[in-house]
C-alpha cells in the first residue's frame, strides 16, 4: 500500500512537473542562424532580413532572441556547410535566405528534425517530399512594383521607362513583371525596357545597361537586386528618377528616388518564432503582402511628388489590398492583372 | 535595324567597359613577357577599387555636390600606392620564394577578396556608399566630331589614360632597352642572366607595375564607371583580364583589340536586350565569354608565348 502510493505520488510529481517544465522551456531563449548570399548591408536582399531579425531582437529583448549570421555566402556549398553547422550547433531555427539554397536545405533538413528551418523567397515546404520543419516565406513583390509602375507611368514625360533585373526568376522576376504591369495599366502607350543582365554582382554591367536604356530616352528606371547601386549613380548622373525596392534605397541618391518596396520579414519570421516558442514546428508558408503589410511602399520625403501621383498610389494600394486588383501567375511564370468588376456602379 | 543595335551610344558604352580590364590587362602583360603569371589580377582590382573608393570618399569636402579634383586625384594616388604594395607582395612571393604562380595567384586573390570586403565592413559598415567620380571631359574639337566625338571623345580621364597606355606599353616593351630586358627575361632568363642582366630585378618591376595597373583597374571601375563599392564587384573581370593576354599574344595592340572586342560585344548584347530583341537572356550574356573562348582556341595555336612564362629562376642552376 505504501509503494502504491509512493508510486501515485512520483506520478503526481511527474505529471505537474513535466507540464511546467515544458513551459519554462518555452520561455528559453531563441536561438536564431541565418545564412544569406550578400552582405548585411546591400540595401536589397540580405538587409531586409537582417533589418527584420534586428527589430524582433528590439521588440523582443536582447536576452531573449539572440540571431547570428553568415553573410556572402555566394558559394551554395559554403552556406550548405554553414547551415549544417548551425543547425548542429542546437540553433532553434536556421535561416537560408536565398532560394539558391533549397536543394541543400532538403538535404539538411530531416537530419535535424528538431530544429526549424526557413528558407526564402519560395512557397515550398518540401511537404511533399515528406519533410515538416521547413517553413517557407515569399514577397509578392509584384503588389508593391505594380504600384511603383503605375506612379512611373504618370511621372514620364518620355513615355520611356527602364527595369533591371538580375536573373529572371523568383522575386526578382516578380518585381519586374509586376512593375511593366504597373505601367501598361496605366499608360499602355509607354515602352518599357526590360534588361535581366545575368549577374547579381556585376555593378559595372548594371551601369552598361542604365546606360543603354538612357540612350534610348528612358527618363524613369527601376531595378532588383544587389547590382543596381551601379544603375542609380547613372541615373543621378542623367536626372533619370529611380524607384527602388528590398529595402529603403532614398540613401543611394534621395534626389531621384520617388519611392522604395520595403520587406518586412518580420511578418513571415514572427509566426514562425511562435511555433518554435511553442514547440509546435509545422513547416508552413508566408507571404508578404501589402495587405499584411509585410510590404510597404515607403516614399522619399525629399522627393516633391505631386499629390495627384501619391493619391492614385494610395488608391492602388487600397485596391490591391481590398483584392479588386489582384495577379495571377501561371505555370509558366506568366504574370496577369485581375480586375475585379465594381459591384455597385 | 543593324543602325539601331550598334549606335554611337553602344560603342561609347563598350569603350568604357573595356576601361578596367585594359589597365588589368597591359599590367598583367608585362608581367608575363618577363616570365611571371600573376593569377591574384582581381585580387589586387578589388583592393584598388576600396581603396581608392575610400580616399575619394575621405577627402571630398563635407557638403560638395559634384565632383572635388583633389580628394579624385587622392583617390588615384591610394590607387597606385595600394597597387605598389600588393605588386611588392606578389613579386617577394613569385620572384624571391619562387612560389607555384598558378597558385600563389589564387591566394592573392582571395587575400584581395577577403581583405577588401573586411575594410568595407569596418569602414562603412558594409553600407553601400557612393561618391562623385572621374566626370567626363569633353576633349575641345575632337568631341564635336558627329558620331566619333560621342563615341571616343566625351569619355573621363582614366578613360583616356587606359587608351594612351597601349602605345606606351608597345613603346616600353619594344622600343627601349628595358623592353629588351623584359622580353630576354621572359624568353630565356638563363642566357640573360648570363649578359648581367638581373632577372629578379627585371621581374619585381613588372610585377609591381602589373600591381599599380591592376589595382588602378580597380579605381576606373569604383571611382569613374560606377562610383560605388560592393562586396566583390569585379565579379570576375581580373581573370578576363588574365585571358585577353593570352587573347591578345601578349602585345599591347592585341590586348587592346580583345579588351574592346570584349566590352562591345557586352554593350551590344546588353542594347539588344534593351531593344526587346527575341534573344533568351542567358546565350546574350554569354556572348562574349564563348567569343573569348573561341578566340583563345585559336590563340593558343600561336608560338609567341613567352618560353620563361610560370618558370621561377634561379641562379647558377
Amino acid at each position: 500500500m505504501k509503494k502504491l502510493s509512493l508510486l501515485i505520488v512520483v506520478l503526481l510529481v511527474v505529471a505537474i512537473a513535466v507540464p511546467s517544465l515544458s513551459a519554462a522551456r518555452a520561455q528559453e531563449k531563441i536561438r536564431v542562424a541565418v545564412v544569406m548570399p550578400s552582405t548585411k548591408s546591400d540595401l536589397a536582399f540580405s538587409q531586409s532580413i537582417v533589418d527584420a531579425l534586428l527589430a524582433i531582437q528590439e521588440e523582443r529583448g536582447e536576452d531573449a532572441f539572440e540571431f547570428v549570421y553568415s553573410e556572402n555566402m555566394f558559394v551554395v556549398e559554403d552556406a550548405a556547410t554553414a547551415l549544417r553547422d548551425y543547425a548542429s550547433q542546437g540553433y532553434d531555427l536556421v535561416i537560408a535566405h536565398g532560394s539558391q539554397y533549397g536543394s541543400s536545405l532538403a538535404d539538411i533538413a530531416p537530419d535535424f528534425p528538431d530544429t526549424a528551418f526557413a528558407w526564402g523567397t519560395t512557397v515550398d515546404t518540401f511537404r511533399d517530399q515528406g519533410i515538416t520543419n521547413v517553413y517557407a516565406y515569399e514577397a509578392r513583390s509584384e503588389q508593391g512594383a505594380f504600384v511603383q509602375g503605375v506612379m512611373a507611368a504618370m511621372l514620364t514625360k518620355s513615355k520611356v521607362i527602364g527595369i533591371i533585373g538580375p536573373i529572371e526568376t523568383g522575386d526578382a522576376k516578380l518585381y519586374v513583371d509586376g512593375f511593366k504591369a504597373g505601367v501598361l495599366w496605366q499608360d499602355p502607350e509607354i515602352e518599357v525596357l526590360v534588361n535581366y543582365i545575368q549577374s547579381f554582382s556585376d555593378l559595372a554591367l548594371a551601369a552598361a545597361a542604365a546606360d543603354a536604356m538612357l540612350a534610348e530616352n528612358a527618363d524613369i528606371l527601376t531595378g532588383t537586386a544587389q547590382m543596381v547601386p551601379g544603375a542609380v549613380n547613372k541615373a543621378k548622373e542623367a536626372g533619370a528618377l529611380w524607384f527602388g525596392t528590398q529595402a529603403n534605397q532614398t540613401s543611394l541618391a534621395p534626389e531621384i528616388v520617388v519611392s522604395s518596396q520595403v520587406y518586412d520579414w518580420t511578418v513571415a519570421l514572427n509566426p514562425i518564432i511562435e511555433d518554435v516558442l511553442a514547440g509546435e514546428i509545422e513547416g508552413e508558408a508566408y507571404s508578404l503582402t501589402l495587405e499584411n503589410e509585410g510590404l510597404r511602399i515607403e516614399f522619399n520625403e525629399d522627393f516633391e511628388l505631386a499629390e495627384e501621383v501619391k493619391a492614385t498610389a494610395e488608391e492602388v494600394i487600397q485596391a490591391i489590398i481590398d483584392g479588386t486588383i489582384s495577379f495571377e501567375i501561371d505555370e509558366e511564370g506568366v504574370l496577369t492583372v485581375v480586375e475585379a468588376e465594381a459591384e455597385a456602379e | 535595324m543593324i543602325g539601331d543595335l550598334i549606335t554611337a551610344s553602344v560603342l561609347a558604352s563598350g569603350i568604357r567597359l573595356a576601361t578596367p580590364y585594359l589597365y588589368a590587362a597591359l599590367g598583367e602583360t608585362f608581367g608575363q613577357r618577363s616570365g611571371v603569371l600573376n593569377l591574384g589580377v582581381e585580387g589586387v582590382m578589388l583592393m584598388g577599387a576600396f581603396t581608392s573608393l575610400w580616399a575619394v570618399h575621405e577627402f571630398t569636402p563635407a557638403g560638395a555636390t559634384g565632383y572635388d579634383a583633389g580628394a579624385l586625384a587622392m583617390g588615384v594616388l591610394v590607387a597606385i600606392l595600394v597597387g605598389l604594395i600588393m605588386g611588392l607582395a606578389t613579386a617577394v612571393i613569385n620572384v624571391t620564394l619562387q612560389a607555384e604562380q598558378g597558385i600563389s595567384g589564387i591566394g592573392i586573390y582571395l587575400f584581395g577578396l577577403g581583405m577588401s570586403d573586411l575594410l568595407f565592413q569596418k569602414v562603412f559598415g558594409g553600407n553601400v556608399v557612393t561618391v562623385n567620380g572621374f566626370p567626363k571631359v569633353y576633349l575641345p574639337v575632337l568631341s564635336d566630331i558627329p558620331v566619333l566625338g560621342e563615341i571616343f571623345f566625351r569619355q573621363n580621364l582614366l578613360v583616356y589614360f587606359a587608351f594612351a597606355l597601349v602605345p606606351v606599353t608597345w613603346f616600353v616593351l619594344n622600343k627601349t632597352t628595358l623592353g629588351l630586358k623584359i622580353r630576354a627575361v621572359g624568353q630565356n632568363p638563363e642566357a640573360a642572366d648570363a649578359m648581367g642582366i638581373s632577372v629578379a630585378r627585371v621581374r619585381y618591376f613588372t610585377v609591381t607595375l602589373g600591381g599599380v595597373l591592376a589595382s588602378l583597374a580597380g579605381a576606373s571601375l569604383s571611382i569613374s564607371l560606377v562610383n560605388v563599392f560592393q562586396q566583390n564587384m569585379t565579379a570576375g573581370q581580373g581573370f578576363i583580364a588574365v585571358a585577353l593576354v593570352y587573347f591578345g599574344s601578349w602585345r599591347a595592340r592585341g590586348v587592346m583589340f580583345g579588351a574592346l572586342l570584349f566590352s562591345l560585344v557586352n554593350a551590344l548584347q546588353l542594347q539588344v536586350r534593351t531593344k526587346g530583341i527575341d534573344v533568351p537572356d542567358e546565350y546574350a550574356a554569354m556572348a562574349p565569354y564563348v567569343l573569348t573562348i573561341i578566340a583563345l582556341v585559336f590563340a593558343s595555336q600561336r608560338i609567341d608565348q613567352p618560353a620563361a612564362l610560370t618558370k621561377p629562376f634561379e641562379r647558377g642552376e
